[in-house]
């Protein structure tokens, strides 16, 4: 019975911990849902899309590929580029977890791993546990499918203006993920910039600029990450995913 | 023309397994200093990418999508949490192409 009673604490923690998660999500899945409109998706498509990858860039991505027609390997690549980072997030949560966990419950966390979920639940003392996952997935991962799906439905009414405007929340969620390490790791500012003028080289060099966006991210995101990996490999000791 | 469902699906797809393939099978820490350095670098990367020039691209006027770059860079550099610097590059471009 005591251990039933922690689990169900352990559940409504989580599902404490996730909902202002759930209301950032919202507000943020709303703009990718006008990225799905572009990308011609229904809502239902759209809410599906949303709930099964949980993924901002990866799902930005996706769309991006969705709407230039991709092949299903070019779709493929491009959401295993911008969803690399979880493998990392994954790497690390293994290390933390209870070696006897059953493996239905690694499957069944595993899902779950946003950046956001990863992060409180890294930052939990002890075993991570899978029940405090899925409390905090509970109350966090439905907004994130029905702001993509209002999202699509917005983007029809919404007047030109205020859809501009949100389009840009999400790339505003973009730079509060790579910019704030960057006051820390110079490395890592330059690797930015270089990032960004390359990018905007590409766009308008003649071959280059032809492709579509989601093949440039691809081969942009893999040439660049190569040469800063050559030129600068990280030190053996340094956090690799630090939450 | 592609069917819709396979796209979602293959989204699906290796998303999960990109998430789960550490939980399950490959248990041990990636020791291979390249490999960890390249895992490392990508998402950096591909989000500046993703976002430059895009960003300036996305609204009416690059004008505004410029400014909600500045706003935002200089929000998120100064740690504002995720959600805020997004309402801030949001608040940028209404305020700009409403008065342009």
């Amino acid at each position: 019975m005591n251990e039933v009673k922690k689990q169900k604490h352990l559940f409504l923690l989580g599902l404490r911990h996730g909902f202002p998660i759930g209301i950032g999500y919202f507000a943020v899945s709303f703009s990718l849902g006008i990225a799905a409109h572009q990308a011609k998706l229904t809502p239902f498509q759209g809410f599906l899309a949303s709930l099964l990858e949980i993924a901002s860039a990866g799902e930005y991505a996706g769309f991006t590929a969705i709407a230039a027609q991709a092949t299903y390997l070019e779709l493929g690549l491009a959401t295993l580029i911008a969803n690399a980072r979880y493998l990392l997030m994954s790497f690390a949560l293994s290390q933390r977890l209870h070696p006897h966990l059953s493996l239905g419950h690694r499957l069944g966390m595993g899902f779950f791993i946003t950046d956001e979920i990863f992060g409180i639940t890294i930052a939990q003392p002890g075993f991570a546990n899978p029940v405090y996952v899925y409390g905090a997935a509970c109350s966090s991962v439905p907004f994130w499918a029905l702001g993509t799906a209002l999202g699509i439905i917005m983007g029809n009414l919404l007047p030109l203006p205020v859809v501009s405007a949100l389009s840009v929340s999400l790339y505003g969620m973009f730079l509060a993920i790579i910019i704030p390490p960057t006051r820390k790791n110079k490395v890592l500012g330059v690797l930015v910039v270089m990032s960004c003028l390359t990018s905007a080289l590409a766009s308008r060099l003649p071959y280059l600029s032809q492709l579509s966006a989601s093949t440039r991210i691809i081969l942009l995101t893999i040439v660049i990450a190569v040469i800063a990996a050559i030129v600068k490999p990280i030190e053996k000791k340094e956090e690799v995913y630090d939450a | 023309m592609h069917n819709i469902y396979i796209y979602i699906f293959i989204m699906f797809l290796i998303t999960y397994i990109i998430r789960t393939l550490p939980l399950t099978l490959f248990r041990k820490p990636i020791t291979n200093g390249f490999f960890q350095s390249f895992l490392y670098y990508v998402p950096y990367v591909t989000l500046a990418v993703m976002t430059f020039p895009a960003m300036v691209q996305a609204t009416q006027s690059p004008i505004s999508g410029f400014a909600a770059l500045v706003v935002g860079g200089v929000a998120a550099w100064l740690g504002l949490p995720m959600f805020q610097v997004a309402l801030l590059c949001c608040g940028t471009v209404l305020g700009l192409e409403f008065f342009l």
